[in-house]
Protein backbone atom coordinates (compact mmCIF):
# COMPACT_ATOMS: atom_id res chain seq x y z
CA UNK A 1 0.00 0.00 0.00
CA UNK A 2 1.19 3.04 -1.19
CA UNK A 3 1.09 6.27 1.74
CA UNK A 4 2.23 9.25 0.64
CA UNK A 5 1.21 11.67 3.25
CA UNK A 6 -0.69 13.54 0.43
CA UNK A 7 -3.86 14.82 1.66
CA UNK A 8 -6.00 14.37 -1.69
CA UNK A 9 -9.65 14.87 0.18
CA UNK A 10 -9.50 17.11 3.00
CA UNK A 11 -13.13 18.45 4.84
CA UNK A 12 -13.86 20.10 7.74
CA UNK A 13 -16.73 21.11 9.97
CA UNK A 14 -19.50 20.05 7.45
CA UNK A 15 -22.85 20.34 8.09
CA UNK A 16 -25.90 19.93 5.68
CA UNK A 17 -29.44 20.36 6.31
CA UNK A 18 -32.14 18.75 3.84
CA UNK A 19 -35.43 21.14 3.07
CA UNK A 20 -38.16 20.57 4.79
CA UNK A 21 -36.00 18.12 7.29
CA UNK A 22 -37.09 20.62 10.16
CA UNK A 23 -33.63 20.80 11.91
CA UNK A 24 -32.72 17.24 11.32
CA UNK A 25 -28.86 17.73 9.99
CA UNK A 26 -27.91 14.94 7.30
CA UNK A 27 -24.02 15.71 8.13
CA UNK A 28 -23.16 16.89 11.75
CA UNK A 29 -19.87 18.82 12.07
CA UNK A 30 -17.98 16.02 9.76
CA UNK A 31 -14.43 16.10 9.64
CA UNK A 32 -12.64 13.99 6.89
CA UNK A 33 -8.93 13.64 6.01
CA UNK A 34 -8.49 10.98 3.01
CA UNK A 35 -4.44 10.54 1.54
CA UNK A 36 -3.82 10.28 -2.16
CA UNK A 37 -4.09 6.42 -2.85
CA UNK A 38 -5.94 5.32 0.01
CA UNK A 39 -9.13 2.77 -0.37
CA UNK A 40 -11.11 4.17 2.30
CA UNK A 41 -14.88 2.43 2.80
CA UNK A 42 -17.29 4.70 4.39
CA UNK A 43 -20.43 2.06 6.27
CA UNK A 44 -23.70 3.64 8.05
CA UNK A 45 -27.22 1.83 7.99
CA UNK A 46 -29.44 3.95 6.02
CA UNK A 47 -30.08 7.90 6.81
CA UNK A 48 -26.62 8.15 8.51
CA UNK A 49 -25.53 10.73 5.42
CA UNK A 50 -23.01 8.46 3.78
CA UNK A 51 -24.56 9.31 0.12
CA UNK A 52 -25.07 13.47 1.72
CA UNK A 53 -21.29 13.58 1.96
CA UNK A 54 -20.42 11.69 -1.02
CA UNK A 55 -22.50 14.48 -3.50
CA UNK A 56 -21.18 17.34 -1.25
CA UNK A 57 -17.84 16.36 -2.14
CA UNK A 58 -18.08 17.19 -6.07
CA UNK A 59 -20.45 20.03 -5.65
CA UNK A 60 -23.68 18.23 -5.97
CA UNK A 61 -25.09 19.73 -3.22
CA UNK A 62 -24.66 23.28 -2.04
CA UNK A 63 -22.05 23.78 0.53
CA UNK A 64 -24.37 25.26 3.46
CA UNK A 65 -21.07 25.10 6.18
CA UNK A 66 -17.87 23.74 6.63
CA UNK A 67 -15.11 23.75 3.74
CA UNK A 68 -14.03 20.92 1.62
CA UNK A 69 -10.39 20.64 -0.05
CA UNK A 70 -9.92 18.44 -2.99
CA UNK A 71 -6.65 17.90 -4.12
CA UNK A 72 -5.56 21.57 -2.84
CA UNK A 73 -8.04 22.98 -4.30
CA UNK A 74 -11.05 24.77 -2.08
CA UNK A 75 -14.30 23.88 -3.25
CA UNK A 76 -16.32 26.86 -4.66
CA UNK A 77 -18.56 27.62 -7.39
CA UNK A 78 -15.30 28.79 -9.27
CA UNK A 79 -13.62 25.42 -8.90
CA UNK A 80 -16.27 23.29 -9.12
CA UNK A 81 -15.79 22.03 -12.50
CA UNK A 82 -12.22 21.65 -12.13
CA UNK A 83 -13.14 19.46 -9.29
CA UNK A 84 -15.37 17.56 -10.95
CA UNK A 85 -13.14 16.71 -13.63
CA UNK A 86 -10.63 15.42 -10.43
CA UNK A 87 -13.63 13.22 -8.92
CA UNK A 88 -15.10 10.38 -11.04
CA UNK A 89 -18.79 9.35 -9.64
CA UNK A 90 -20.71 5.72 -9.93
CA UNK A 91 -24.06 5.95 -8.72
CA UNK A 92 -26.76 3.34 -7.44
CA UNK A 93 -28.71 2.72 -9.83
CA UNK A 94 -27.43 0.97 -13.16
CA UNK A 95 -29.73 2.22 -15.60
CA UNK A 96 -30.72 5.69 -14.66
CA UNK A 97 -26.71 6.86 -15.09
CA UNK A 98 -26.57 5.40 -18.40
CA UNK A 99 -26.70 8.91 -20.71
CA UNK A 100 -25.73 7.47 -23.93
CA UNK A 101 -27.47 5.51 -26.34
CA UNK A 102 -25.11 2.93 -27.12
CA UNK A 103 -21.89 1.65 -24.93
CA UNK A 104 -19.48 3.41 -26.27
CA UNK A 105 -21.93 7.00 -26.65
CA UNK A 106 -22.28 6.58 -22.89
CA UNK A 107 -18.30 6.27 -22.32
CA UNK A 108 -17.89 8.80 -24.64
CA UNK A 109 -20.34 11.40 -22.72
CA UNK A 110 -18.04 12.61 -20.19
CA UNK A 111 -15.14 13.19 -22.54
CA UNK A 112 -17.11 15.11 -25.02
CA UNK A 113 -18.54 17.64 -22.01
CA UNK A 114 -14.76 18.76 -21.74
CA UNK A 115 -14.28 19.35 -25.18
CA UNK A 116 -11.85 16.47 -25.53
CA UNK A 117 -10.79 16.49 -29.26
CA UNK A 118 -12.30 13.50 -31.39
CA UNK A 119 -9.40 11.42 -32.03
CA UNK A 120 -8.48 11.02 -28.84
CA UNK A 121 -11.81 10.38 -27.64
CA UNK A 122 -11.81 7.42 -29.91
CA UNK A 123 -8.58 5.82 -28.33
CA UNK A 124 -9.36 7.18 -24.77
CA UNK A 125 -13.13 5.48 -25.39
CA UNK A 126 -11.90 2.03 -27.05
CA UNK A 127 -8.86 1.69 -24.28
CA UNK A 128 -11.76 2.22 -21.37
CA UNK A 129 -14.13 -0.11 -22.65
CA UNK A 130 -11.10 -2.50 -23.11
CA UNK A 131 -10.61 -2.29 -20.12
CA UNK A 132 -13.78 -3.21 -18.10
CA UNK A 133 -14.07 -5.81 -20.57
CA UNK A 134 -16.59 -4.68 -22.86
CA UNK A 135 -15.48 -5.08 -25.51
CA UNK A 136 -17.31 -7.07 -27.48
CA UNK A 137 -20.49 -4.80 -26.84
CA UNK A 138 -19.37 -1.34 -27.66
CA UNK A 139 -22.12 -1.25 -30.28
CA UNK A 140 -24.75 -2.41 -27.70
CA UNK A 141 -28.20 -0.37 -26.17
CA UNK A 142 -28.38 -0.17 -22.52
CA UNK A 143 -31.56 -2.00 -22.45
CA UNK A 144 -29.66 -5.54 -23.96
CA UNK A 145 -27.04 -5.22 -20.98
CA UNK A 146 -27.52 -6.79 -17.55
CA UNK A 147 -26.84 -4.60 -14.34
CA UNK A 148 -23.33 -5.75 -14.10
CA UNK A 149 -22.71 -4.89 -17.31
CA UNK A 150 -24.26 -0.85 -16.99
CA UNK A 151 -22.01 -0.73 -14.20
CA UNK A 152 -19.18 -1.83 -15.57
CA UNK A 153 -19.69 0.82 -18.69
CA UNK A 154 -20.52 3.03 -15.89
CA UNK A 155 -17.02 2.36 -14.65
CA UNK A 156 -15.53 2.53 -18.15
CA UNK A 157 -16.97 6.18 -18.78
CA UNK A 158 -15.51 7.39 -15.37
CA UNK A 159 -11.84 5.70 -16.71
CA UNK A 160 -11.83 7.48 -19.76
CA UNK A 161 -11.98 10.81 -17.89
CA UNK A 162 -8.93 9.86 -15.68
CA UNK A 163 -9.88 11.14 -12.74
CA UNK A 164 -7.70 10.76 -9.60
CA UNK A 165 -10.67 10.33 -7.26
CA UNK A 166 -12.93 7.22 -7.54
CA UNK A 167 -16.46 7.64 -5.39
CA UNK A 168 -18.84 4.56 -5.55
CA UNK A 169 -22.16 5.52 -4.48
CA UNK A 170 -23.60 1.98 -3.31
CA UNK A 171 -22.57 1.13 -7.12
CA UNK A 172 -22.82 -2.18 -5.83
CA UNK A 173 -25.95 -2.58 -4.00
CA UNK A 174 -28.66 -3.43 -7.15
CA UNK A 175 -26.08 -6.19 -8.53
CA UNK A 176 -26.14 -9.90 -8.27
CA UNK A 177 -23.55 -11.22 -6.17
CA UNK A 178 -22.05 -12.34 -8.87
CA UNK A 179 -22.00 -8.77 -10.70
CA UNK A 180 -21.03 -7.44 -7.52
CA UNK A 181 -17.86 -9.35 -7.79
CA UNK A 182 -17.17 -8.64 -11.40
CA UNK A 183 -17.32 -4.74 -11.15
CA UNK A 184 -15.64 -4.89 -7.70
CA UNK A 185 -12.54 -7.08 -9.30
CA UNK A 186 -12.25 -4.42 -11.84
CA UNK A 187 -12.12 -1.67 -9.37
CA UNK A 188 -9.45 -3.59 -7.84
CA UNK A 189 -7.09 -3.88 -10.71
CA UNK A 190 -7.96 -0.23 -11.89
CA UNK A 191 -6.57 0.86 -8.26
CA UNK A 192 -3.40 -1.44 -8.90
CA UNK A 193 -3.02 -0.35 -12.47
CA UNK A 194 -3.81 3.77 -11.62
CA UNK A 195 -3.10 4.01 -8.03
CA UNK A 196 -6.25 6.34 -7.99
CA UNK A 197 -7.97 7.13 -4.22
CA UNK A 198 -11.20 5.03 -4.21
CA UNK A 199 -14.16 6.24 -1.88
CA UNK A 200 -16.72 3.40 -1.54
CA UNK A 201 -19.76 4.03 0.36
CA UNK A 202 -21.48 0.77 0.83
CA UNK A 203 -23.58 -1.58 2.73
CA UNK A 204 -21.70 -4.82 1.60
CA UNK A 205 -19.34 -6.03 3.87
CA UNK A 206 -16.75 -7.69 1.50
CA UNK A 207 -16.29 -4.72 -0.42
CA UNK A 208 -15.69 -2.63 3.06
CA UNK A 209 -13.25 -5.38 4.07
CA UNK A 210 -11.38 -4.95 0.89
CA UNK A 211 -10.80 -1.48 2.22
CA UNK A 212 -7.23 0.16 3.47
CA UNK A 213 -9.48 2.31 6.31
CA UNK A 214 -12.98 1.93 7.03
CA UNK A 215 -15.22 5.18 8.11
CA UNK A 216 -18.10 4.66 10.13
CA UNK A 217 -21.18 7.14 9.73
CA UNK A 218 -24.08 7.87 11.94
CA UNK A 219 -26.19 10.87 12.76
CA UNK A 220 -24.43 12.50 10.32
CA UNK A 221 -20.88 12.02 12.27
CA UNK A 222 -17.92 10.34 11.82
CA UNK A 223 -18.18 7.61 14.77
CA UNK A 224 -15.41 5.44 14.59
CA UNK A 225 -12.43 4.78 12.03
CA UNK A 226 -9.67 2.09 11.57
CA UNK A 227 -8.75 -0.96 9.92
CA UNK A 228 -11.17 -3.65 8.65
CA UNK A 229 -9.29 -6.01 11.14
CA UNK A 230 -10.36 -3.12 14.06
CA UNK A 231 -13.54 -2.09 13.00
CA UNK A 232 -14.64 -5.65 12.50
CA UNK A 233 -13.92 -7.02 16.01
CA UNK A 234 -16.48 -4.81 17.40
CA UNK A 235 -18.58 -7.64 16.31
CA UNK A 236 -22.18 -7.17 18.28
CA UNK A 237 -21.44 -3.54 18.12
CA UNK A 238 -21.49 -2.83 14.04
CA UNK A 239 -25.04 -5.04 15.31
CA UNK A 240 -26.16 -1.90 17.15
CA UNK A 241 -25.13 0.62 14.25
CA UNK A 242 -27.52 -1.47 12.16
CA UNK A 243 -24.84 -3.22 9.70
CA UNK A 244 -24.13 -5.99 8.78
CA UNK A 245 -20.89 -8.20 10.10
CA UNK A 246 -18.61 -10.40 7.84
CA UNK A 247 -19.38 -14.42 8.36
CA UNK A 248 -15.99 -15.11 10.10
CA UNK A 249 -17.68 -12.62 13.06
CA UNK A 250 -20.88 -14.14 12.63
CA UNK A 251 -18.98 -18.06 13.47
CA UNK A 252 -17.17 -16.81 16.20
CA UNK A 253 -20.47 -15.14 18.03
CA UNK A 254 -22.14 -18.77 17.07
CA UNK A 255 -19.64 -20.41 18.55
CA UNK A 256 -18.52 -18.58 21.69
CA UNK A 257 -22.26 -19.40 22.74
CA UNK A 258 -21.65 -22.89 22.38
CA UNK A 259 -18.48 -22.10 24.78
CA UNK A 260 -16.01 -22.98 22.31
CA UNK A 261 -12.51 -20.41 23.22
CA UNK A 262 -12.59 -17.58 20.44
CA UNK A 263 -9.73 -15.06 20.22
CA UNK A 264 -10.72 -11.50 20.46
CA UNK A 265 -9.34 -9.78 17.49
CA UNK A 266 -10.82 -9.88 13.83
CA UNK A 267 -10.18 -13.09 11.66
CA UNK A 268 -10.59 -13.75 8.02
CA UNK A 269 -11.59 -16.49 6.18
CA UNK A 270 -8.79 -17.98 5.93
CA UNK A 271 -7.08 -17.09 9.17
CA UNK A 272 -10.85 -18.87 10.72
CA UNK A 273 -10.15 -21.98 8.79
CA UNK A 274 -6.32 -21.99 10.38
CA UNK A 275 -7.50 -21.10 14.03
CA UNK A 276 -10.00 -24.06 13.63
CA UNK A 277 -8.20 -26.39 12.66
CA UNK A 278 -5.64 -26.15 15.19
CA UNK A 279 -7.88 -25.59 18.04
CA UNK A 280 -7.82 -29.21 18.82
CA UNK A 281 -4.41 -30.12 17.63
CA UNK A 282 -2.17 -31.27 20.58
CA UNK A 283 1.32 -30.03 18.82
CA UNK B 1 -46.97 -3.09 -29.02
CA UNK B 2 -44.83 -5.84 -31.28
CA UNK B 3 -47.42 -5.06 -34.45
CA UNK B 4 -46.07 -1.65 -35.19
CA UNK B 5 -43.36 -1.68 -38.33
CA UNK B 6 -43.66 2.01 -38.45
CA UNK B 7 -40.23 3.43 -36.46
CA UNK B 8 -38.93 -0.17 -36.22
CA UNK B 9 -35.46 -0.53 -37.13
CA UNK B 10 -33.70 -3.78 -39.17
CA UNK B 11 -30.28 -3.95 -38.91
CA UNK B 12 -28.61 -4.69 -42.15
CA UNK B 13 -25.98 -4.21 -44.38
CA UNK B 14 -27.72 -2.78 -47.83
CA UNK B 15 -26.77 0.28 -49.22
CA UNK B 16 -29.30 2.01 -47.81
CA UNK B 17 -28.32 1.06 -44.31
CA UNK B 18 -24.64 2.94 -45.18
CA UNK B 19 -26.12 5.63 -46.13
CA UNK B 20 -26.13 9.15 -44.21
CA UNK B 21 -29.44 9.25 -42.07
CA UNK B 22 -29.61 13.13 -43.27
CA UNK B 23 -29.44 12.24 -47.22
CA UNK B 24 -32.17 9.91 -45.90
CA UNK B 25 -34.27 12.13 -44.32
CA UNK B 26 -34.17 14.69 -46.84
CA UNK B 27 -34.25 12.65 -49.47
CA UNK B 28 -37.42 10.51 -47.64
CA UNK B 29 -39.12 13.99 -47.33
CA UNK B 30 -38.70 15.17 -50.76
CA UNK B 31 -39.65 12.31 -52.63
CA UNK B 32 -43.24 12.38 -50.47
CA UNK B 33 -43.85 15.65 -51.51
CA UNK B 34 -43.10 15.05 -55.16
CA UNK B 35 -45.67 12.43 -55.20
CA UNK B 36 -48.21 14.72 -55.13
CA UNK B 37 -46.87 16.13 -58.58
CA UNK B 38 -47.97 12.44 -60.39
CA UNK B 39 -51.49 13.03 -61.60
CA UNK B 40 -50.61 10.55 -64.61
CA UNK B 41 -50.50 6.42 -64.75
CA UNK B 42 -47.18 7.18 -66.14
CA UNK B 43 -46.34 9.02 -63.32
CA UNK B 44 -47.38 6.64 -60.84
CA UNK B 45 -45.77 3.76 -62.76
CA UNK B 46 -42.43 5.31 -62.45
CA UNK B 47 -42.93 6.44 -58.65
CA UNK B 48 -44.36 2.78 -57.89
CA UNK B 49 -40.62 1.43 -59.60
CA UNK B 50 -38.70 3.77 -57.87
CA UNK B 51 -40.16 2.65 -54.80
CA UNK B 52 -40.04 -0.73 -55.06
CA UNK B 53 -36.54 -0.92 -56.72
CA UNK B 54 -35.28 1.34 -52.95
CA UNK B 55 -37.09 -2.13 -51.09
CA UNK B 56 -35.17 -4.65 -53.36
CA UNK B 57 -32.01 -2.56 -52.80
CA UNK B 58 -32.89 -2.80 -48.96
CA UNK B 59 -32.74 -6.42 -48.57
CA UNK B 60 -35.88 -6.02 -46.30
CA UNK B 61 -38.30 -8.95 -46.91
CA UNK B 62 -41.97 -6.96 -48.54
CA UNK B 63 -43.99 -9.06 -45.83
CA UNK B 64 -42.96 -5.70 -43.17
CA UNK B 65 -43.44 -3.18 -45.60
CA UNK B 66 -47.11 -4.94 -46.33
CA UNK B 67 -47.62 -5.37 -42.29
CA UNK B 68 -46.58 -1.23 -42.47
CA UNK B 69 -50.06 -0.69 -44.48
CA UNK B 70 -52.25 -2.44 -42.73
CA UNK B 71 -52.52 -0.99 -39.26
CA UNK B 72 -53.74 1.62 -41.62
CA UNK B 73 -55.92 -0.19 -43.94
CA UNK B 74 -59.05 1.12 -42.74
CA UNK B 75 -58.06 4.78 -42.82
CA UNK B 76 -57.05 3.93 -46.68
CA UNK B 77 -60.01 2.12 -47.78
CA UNK B 78 -62.33 5.12 -45.91
CA UNK B 79 -60.93 7.46 -47.65
CA UNK B 80 -60.63 5.81 -51.54
CA UNK B 81 -64.49 5.39 -50.82
CA UNK B 82 -65.01 8.74 -50.14
CA UNK B 83 -63.12 10.14 -53.33
CA UNK B 84 -64.89 7.31 -55.29
CA UNK B 85 -68.53 8.12 -54.41
CA UNK B 86 -68.56 12.09 -54.42
CA UNK B 87 -65.91 13.51 -57.11
CA UNK B 88 -67.85 13.95 -59.37
CA UNK B 89 -67.10 14.79 -63.64
CA UNK B 90 -66.47 12.75 -66.47
CA UNK B 91 -68.79 9.79 -67.69
CA UNK B 92 -71.27 8.35 -64.69
CA UNK B 93 -71.56 4.77 -64.48
CA UNK B 94 -73.45 4.61 -61.83
CA UNK B 95 -75.78 6.80 -59.46
CA UNK B 96 -77.59 6.37 -56.43
CA UNK B 97 -78.80 9.56 -54.10
CA UNK B 98 -76.33 11.46 -53.75
CA UNK B 99 -73.58 8.50 -54.17
CA UNK B 100 -72.27 8.97 -58.15
CA UNK B 101 -69.66 6.20 -58.89
CA UNK B 102 -68.13 8.12 -62.02
CA UNK B 103 -64.60 8.26 -63.86
CA UNK B 104 -62.63 10.78 -62.46
CA UNK B 105 -64.04 9.39 -58.80
CA UNK B 106 -62.74 5.67 -59.83
CA UNK B 107 -59.31 7.26 -61.18
CA UNK B 108 -59.10 10.07 -57.97
CA UNK B 109 -59.77 6.78 -55.60
CA UNK B 110 -56.92 4.77 -57.38
CA UNK B 111 -54.41 7.54 -57.39
CA UNK B 112 -54.96 8.25 -53.88
CA UNK B 113 -54.59 4.71 -52.87
CA UNK B 114 -51.38 4.78 -55.19
CA UNK B 115 -50.23 7.75 -52.93
CA UNK B 116 -51.29 6.24 -49.35
CA UNK B 117 -49.08 3.27 -50.30
CA UNK B 118 -45.98 4.93 -52.09
CA UNK B 119 -45.74 7.66 -48.67
CA UNK B 120 -45.86 4.54 -46.08
CA UNK B 121 -43.41 2.02 -47.84
CA UNK B 122 -41.11 5.12 -48.04
CA UNK B 123 -41.51 5.97 -44.48
CA UNK B 124 -41.36 2.87 -43.45
CA UNK B 125 -38.23 2.20 -45.38
CA UNK B 126 -36.59 5.33 -43.60
CA UNK B 127 -37.33 4.11 -40.23
CA UNK B 128 -36.49 0.16 -40.86
CA UNK B 129 -32.82 1.27 -42.75
CA UNK B 130 -31.93 3.79 -40.05
CA UNK B 131 -31.43 3.50 -36.41
CA UNK B 132 -33.17 5.76 -34.10
CA UNK B 133 -30.16 7.17 -33.25
CA UNK B 134 -28.99 8.45 -36.61
CA UNK B 135 -32.47 9.68 -36.84
CA UNK B 136 -31.62 12.20 -33.76
CA UNK B 137 -28.53 12.87 -35.23
CA UNK B 138 -29.54 13.58 -38.51
CA UNK B 139 -32.24 15.96 -36.93
CA UNK B 140 -29.43 17.82 -35.04
CA UNK B 141 -27.42 18.26 -38.18
CA UNK B 142 -30.50 19.52 -40.07
CA UNK B 143 -31.71 21.94 -37.78
CA UNK B 144 -28.11 23.69 -37.07
CA UNK B 145 -29.15 26.81 -38.93
CA UNK B 146 -32.03 27.37 -36.81
CA UNK B 147 -29.37 28.65 -33.91
CA UNK B 148 -29.14 31.89 -35.49
CA UNK B 149 -32.54 32.45 -34.05
CA UNK B 150 -31.07 30.99 -30.59
CA UNK B 151 -33.63 27.95 -31.22
CA UNK B 152 -31.43 25.31 -28.72
CA UNK B 153 -30.40 22.94 -31.32
CA UNK B 154 -28.32 21.32 -29.00
CA UNK B 155 -30.58 20.30 -26.06
CA UNK B 156 -33.28 19.53 -28.25
CA UNK B 157 -30.93 16.95 -29.97
CA UNK B 158 -30.07 15.58 -26.42
CA UNK B 159 -33.20 15.56 -25.20
CA UNK B 160 -34.10 13.27 -28.28
CA UNK B 161 -31.73 10.99 -27.88
CA UNK B 162 -32.49 10.31 -24.30
CA UNK B 163 -35.93 10.09 -25.13
CA UNK B 164 -34.89 7.28 -27.46
CA UNK B 165 -32.47 5.85 -25.03
CA UNK B 166 -35.01 5.38 -22.43
CA UNK B 167 -38.24 4.04 -24.40
CA UNK B 168 -37.38 0.74 -24.12
CA UNK B 169 -36.21 0.91 -20.39
CA UNK B 170 -39.62 2.03 -19.93
CA UNK B 171 -41.62 -0.46 -22.01
CA UNK B 172 -39.91 -2.83 -19.70
CA UNK B 173 -41.01 -1.10 -16.71
CA UNK B 174 -44.52 -0.48 -17.98
CA UNK B 175 -44.56 -4.52 -18.39
CA UNK B 176 -43.42 -4.91 -14.53
CA UNK B 177 -45.69 -2.67 -12.81
CA UNK B 178 -48.75 -3.87 -15.19
CA UNK B 179 -47.91 -7.54 -13.93
CA UNK B 180 -47.41 -6.12 -10.20
CA UNK B 181 -50.79 -4.30 -10.41
CA UNK B 182 -52.46 -7.67 -11.99
CA UNK B 183 -50.79 -9.34 -8.96
CA UNK B 184 -52.86 -7.86 -6.58
CA UNK B 185 -56.05 -7.96 -9.15
CA UNK B 186 -56.01 -4.90 -11.08
CA UNK B 187 -57.89 -6.23 -14.20
CA UNK B 188 -56.70 -4.67 -17.49
CA UNK B 189 -58.91 -4.65 -20.49
CA UNK B 190 -61.98 -6.00 -18.69
CA UNK B 191 -65.35 -4.03 -18.44
CA UNK B 192 -66.49 -1.17 -20.02
CA UNK B 193 -64.72 2.00 -21.20
CA UNK B 194 -64.80 4.07 -17.43
CA UNK B 195 -63.58 0.71 -16.03
CA UNK B 196 -60.82 0.17 -18.59
CA UNK B 197 -59.84 4.00 -17.96
CA UNK B 198 -59.98 3.44 -14.18
CA UNK B 199 -57.69 0.79 -14.47
CA UNK B 200 -54.40 2.59 -16.49
CA UNK B 201 -54.46 4.72 -12.83
CA UNK B 202 -52.68 1.91 -11.55
CA UNK B 203 -50.17 2.16 -14.01
CA UNK B 204 -49.74 5.77 -15.25
CA UNK B 205 -48.75 7.00 -11.61
CA UNK B 206 -46.41 4.80 -10.39
CA UNK B 207 -44.84 5.21 -14.09
CA UNK B 208 -44.58 9.09 -13.74
CA UNK B 209 -43.34 8.77 -10.36
CA UNK B 210 -40.40 7.10 -11.28
CA UNK B 211 -39.87 8.99 -14.46
CA UNK B 212 -39.32 11.81 -12.05
CA UNK B 213 -36.81 9.45 -10.30
CA UNK B 214 -34.68 8.71 -13.47
CA UNK B 215 -34.71 11.82 -14.10
CA UNK B 216 -33.69 13.12 -11.08
CA UNK B 217 -31.02 10.41 -10.74
CA UNK B 218 -29.75 10.91 -14.59
CA UNK B 219 -29.32 15.01 -14.11
CA UNK B 220 -27.38 14.04 -10.99
CA UNK B 221 -25.00 11.82 -12.90
CA UNK B 222 -24.93 13.47 -15.80
CA UNK B 223 -23.58 16.63 -13.95
CA UNK B 224 -20.90 14.42 -11.86
CA UNK B 225 -19.53 13.91 -15.59
CA UNK B 226 -19.08 17.14 -15.91
CA UNK B 227 -22.10 18.20 -18.19
CA UNK B 228 -22.18 22.32 -18.31
CA UNK B 229 -25.17 22.34 -21.07
CA UNK B 230 -24.19 22.65 -25.18
CA UNK B 231 -22.09 25.27 -25.51
CA UNK B 232 -17.65 23.81 -25.63
CA UNK B 233 -18.83 20.43 -26.22
CA UNK B 234 -16.87 18.16 -28.45
CA UNK B 235 -19.01 15.33 -30.58
CA UNK B 236 -18.05 11.38 -30.41
CA UNK B 237 -20.21 10.62 -33.12
CA UNK B 238 -19.84 12.35 -36.51
CA UNK B 239 -22.26 11.88 -39.72
CA UNK B 240 -19.91 11.72 -42.88
CA UNK B 241 -21.59 12.81 -46.51
CA UNK B 242 -20.34 10.39 -49.04
CA UNK B 243 -21.00 9.86 -52.69
CA UNK B 244 -23.58 7.81 -52.19
CA UNK B 245 -25.95 10.01 -50.81
CA UNK B 246 -24.62 13.23 -53.55
CA UNK B 247 -26.11 10.42 -55.72
CA UNK B 248 -29.12 9.82 -53.76
CA UNK B 249 -29.85 13.45 -54.22
CA UNK B 250 -29.42 13.48 -57.89
CA UNK B 251 -31.42 10.49 -58.39
CA UNK B 252 -34.51 13.00 -57.06
CA UNK B 253 -33.82 15.79 -58.89
CA UNK B 254 -33.78 13.56 -62.24
CA UNK B 255 -36.93 11.81 -60.56
CA UNK B 256 -38.56 15.80 -60.36
CA UNK B 257 -38.19 16.30 -63.71
CA UNK B 258 -39.32 13.10 -65.29
CA UNK B 259 -42.84 13.61 -62.86
CA UNK B 260 -42.87 17.21 -64.38
CA UNK B 261 -42.64 15.83 -67.70
CA UNK B 262 -45.22 12.74 -67.46
CA UNK B 263 -48.16 14.73 -65.42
Amino acid sequence: MLMNSKKIIQVEHLKYEYPQSNQHLALNDLSVEINAGEWVAIIGHNGSGKSTFAKSLNGLLDLQNGSIVIDGLPLAMETVWEIRKKIGMVFQNPDNQFVGATVEDDVAFGLENQGIERAIMQTRVTDAIERVGMTDYTKREPSRLSGGQKQRVALAGIIAQQPEILILDEATSMLDPEGRREVLETIHQLKQETNMTVLSITHDIDEAASADRIIILDDGQVVDQGTPAEIFAYGQRLMALGLDVPYPEKLKAALTTLAVPMPSEYLTTERMVDYLWTLHSKM
Amino acid sequence: MNKLILGRFMPGDSILHRMDPRAKLVASFYYIGIIFLARSWPAYAVLFVFTMSLVLISKIKLDFFIKGVRPLLWLILFTVLLQIFFTRGGHIYWQWGFLTLTRYGLLNGAYIFMRFVLIIFMSTLLTLTTPPLSLADAIESLLKPLKAIRFPVYEVALMLSIALRFVPTLMDETTKIMNAQRARGVDFGEGGLFKQMKAIVPILIPLFVSSFNRADDLATAMEARGYQGGEGRSKYRILKWQTMDSLAMVAMAILTVILIVLR
